[in-house]
């Protein structure tokens, strides 16, 4: 038996960066806080890959040849009572490792490309503490122990999150946006709680070891007692992954992460592409169980919200301009893939090929979304602007840069054998087993995610060069050493054979490039890159005439189908005014209306008795003596009957 | 040479000077009039403690004792009483209990 308790480290490097950096940044000058913060996460990049080889290769396999659920850590953190108890702790099992790899590798390099990126900045010192703030909550919630660990972290990545998008918080939209995102996820978390509640109320514990066993309280409660047609469980889980779909902007709870692109490019990077917007999937595979066995009608919503949200982002993103947006839409129609994925696995062996392959996406795509970002910060800090129409013709100014974005987009777009074709392939075949609709559906998606990510290629780095203030010229090594990282990842990822890791549960078993899929997918991928190549290559007026014929549908897709408008209608219009406005009232009127009336009475009784106090001291004795006279005849009435 | 005077008699002088004292505290506007009533009640008290003593435990000394500690009191206090006074005269040039209501609301 190993002993994996160290790994509570990598949980508290971030929480002490944090409060020393938080505290005394200021005592030092910013480069020390960015040297410190990176040199932290190095240290908890090298842990979880030391941990990572420990799991895999040197501990032992349980005797069903799975590989084991361990409690490394775990300490009663609130004792309620005997049975009611909230721990802190840390679990390890596949997915919770494969997120400690991903989420200390991207935060790692994010840290080190934030040293030039965020060079000069005010704030820079208190970028790098919520920046640590993050990688400590976002840890916490995989190695969560059990379901209320995992929600009290999830609401400190939102936090962190909301603190981050509103970095510079004198700008206007910034501050809105970090406001959205916190608000709509915090709407979203209050679903989390109530599945959370139902859930263990049913189940009789918070902890995901028995939560999440096959044999566990959670599979044989909470079926009795029907909603609607749904049971206990059902509900449950739908409100847990209402949770999850928040955080993970699934339809319609996607409005916040276009916004977010407000807060500094590595931020986008790590929080908005890489970890914080797949802890929905995380969640939903971290109580897979329970949605297979138990719970099928709410995997079917999982699947179909997943998939309606990867081609409704996918249509968005080949209609904007704002490249930072074109890649949130990218990021929420890639997530949607990978709750399309879990949607429509199975539990068990070659069933949950689903899981493994959303498992598997979520990897790869971590790499290729912050490589992305980071290549798109390097832009942005090249030519001081996010717009694609004020780009061009950058290929020559950026030669790294531009280098590893065509990986980037490569990859994304499923070309073999970079590490996307891998990981969409597996969600394709695990799509086509459930429902060949929604198969054909996924695979429009992967055509038009190839069609956007290279619109975008060539509008940035092809095409003329633009009226630039300055030469754009690459930026310094802290930048472009993580980009050329994660380009190495970006191309090698997909190699990792990932299904002999992660599965639904935890068995190893043998997964195969499926040529009747990968074929298909592959031609859809160069189909879409041809196609914006003719469009986008040289300026054409190819563009124009086909956003022209589509008429109404494109314009909806580049007002991004009036969603934002639709909820400001009913926040603004019918809330506000049919809500909120006769709560204000009741509050203004009533509430203060009685506190006022107790003030004012109180106020005008002591007016009335402050009289009392004449400053004469006869009346004063008089008032004594009275009193002793009275006293006395009543003692004396008294004493005698 | 109180020798035959029933308990009662003294009681009742006792009772007549505690009343004149406190009616004589509450009207008269002059504080060393006032002081005077204080005297009044005082003595009243001691009339009734020395009456109790001599009538009803003649063996016993306690009573006496007790009026003699209430004169000894009763002086210290009007001393302090008179030092009062003398003072409020100097500030105010008016000895009228009326007049000082300073410490109200």
């Amino acid at each position: 038996m190993i002993d994996f308790s160290y790994t509570i480290w990598i949980l508290l490097i971030p929480l002490f960066m944090f409060v020393v950096v938080g505290l005394f940044g200021n005592r030092f000058k910013p480069i020390v806080s960015g040297i410190a913060g990176t040199s932290g996460l190095f240290v908890m990049w090298v842990l979880s890959l030391v941990t990572a080889y420990k799991y895999f290769f040197v501990l032992e396999k349980a005797a069903d040849g799975s590989f084991q659920k361990l409690l490394a850590v775990n300490i009663r953190w609130l004792n309620l009572t005997d049975k009611l108890h909230i721990d802190m702790g840390v679990l390890l099992d596949p997915i919770s490792i494969m997120m400690l790899i991903v989420i200390t590798t991207v935060s790692f390099m994010v840290h080190l490309y934030s040293i030039g990126y965020m060079d000069g900045e005010k704030g820079f010192m208190r970028f790098f503490a919520t920046l640590s703030l993050f990688s400590f909550s976002m840890l916490g919630l995989v190695v969560a122990t059990n379901i209320f660990q995992m929600y009290i972290f999830w609401e400190l990545v939102g936090v962190s999150s909301y603190l981050l998008i509103g970095f510079y918080y004198t700008k206007d939209s910034a501050v809105s946006a970090s406001k959205k995102a916190f608000i709509v996820t915090r709407f979203a978390d209050l679903g989390f709680l109530i599945g959370i509640l139902m859930l263990s109320f049913s189940a009789g514990t918070f902890d995901f070891l028995s939560l999440t066993d096959i044999h566990g309280p959670a599979m044989s409660s909470g079926s009795g007692v029907m909603f609607l047609g749904l049971s206990t469980m059902t509900w449950s889980m739908i409100f847990i992954f209402m949770g999850g779909a928040g955080k993970s902007a699934m339809f319609p709870l996607h409005i916040w992460l276009p916004d977010a692109m407000e807060g500094p490019t590595p931020v986008s990077a790590l929080i908005h592409a890489a970890t914080m917007v797949v802890a929905g999937v995380y969640l939903v595979a971290r109580l897979f169980p329970i949605y297979a066995l138990k719970a099928p009608v709410a995997l079917d919503v999982v699947m179909y919200v997943g998939a309606f949200s990867s081609i409704f982002a996918a249509v968005i993103a080949c209609t904007q301009f704002d490249i930072k947006r074109v890649l949130a839409y990218s990021t929420m129609s890639q997530i949607g893939m990978m709750m399309f994925a879990l949607g429509v696995s199975g539990y068990g062996g070659h069933e949950g090929l689903g899981y493994m392959a959303s498992m598997f996406h979520l990897f790869t795509h971590a790499f290729f979304k912050a490589l992305l970002f980071l290549a798109a910060g390097a832009i942005i800090h090249a030519v001081h602007s996010n717009v694609m129409n004020d780009m061009g013709g950058l290929r020559k100014h950026l030669p790294i840069t531009h280098a590893t974005f065509l990986i980037a987009c490569l990859a994304i777009a499923g070309i073999p054998p970079l590490a996307g074709f891998f990981s969409k392939d597996e969600i394709l075949a695990a799509g086509h087993e459930k429902s060949l609709m929604l198969y054909w559906v996924e695979m429009i998606v992967s055509g038009l995610t190839a069609f956007y990510m290279f619109r975008l290629y060539y509008s940035i780095f092809w095409g003329k060069d633009q009226h630039y203030h300055h030469t754009p010229h690459e930026a310094s090594w802290t930048m472009t050493v993580p980009l050329m990282f994660l380009a190495v990842g970006a191309l090698l990822a997909g190699l990792i054979p990932f299904s002999m890791f992660v599965s639904s549960d935890r068995m190893p078993f043998m997964s195969h490039i499926e040529l009747g899929i990968a074929i298909p997918a592959v031609l859809v991928g160069l189909f879409g890159i041809i196609l914006a190549t003719i469009f986008y290559r040289k300026e054409t007026t190819i563009p124009d005439q086909v956003f022209n014929a589509l008429g109404g549908f494109s314009r909806a897709a580049y007002r991004k189908f009036y969603i934002d408008e639709v909820y400001l209608f009913i926040t603004k219009k019918i809330i506000f005014n049919y809500v909120s406005r006769p709560i204000a009232w009741f509050d203004r009127h009533v509430v203060d209306g009685a506190m006022n009336g107790v003030a004012y009475v109180t106020n005008e009784t002591s007016e009335r008795m402050k009289r009392f106090q004449s400053g004469q001291l006869q009346q004063y004795a008089l008032v004594l003596v009275s009193g002793v006279v009275l006293l006395t005849l009543l003692f004396t009435y008294l004493w005698t009957n | 040479m109180f020798e035959g005077v029933p308990l009662q008699w003294f009681l009742i002088t006792g009772t007549i000077m505690f009343f004149v004292g406190i009616y004589g505290f509450l009207v008269r506007k002059n504080l060393i009039t006032i002081l005077m009533s204080t005297e009044l009640i005082l003595n009243s008290v001691n009339i009734n403690f020395v009456a109790f003593n001599k009538i009803l435990y003649p063996t016993h000394l306690e009573g006496m004792f007790f009026a003699v500690f209430i004169i000894a009191v009763a002086a210290a206090e009007a001393s302090v009483a008179i030092a009062i006074i003398i003072n409020i005269y100097r500030r105010l040039i008016n000895i009228d209990v009326e007049k000082m209501n300073e410490m109200k609301y």
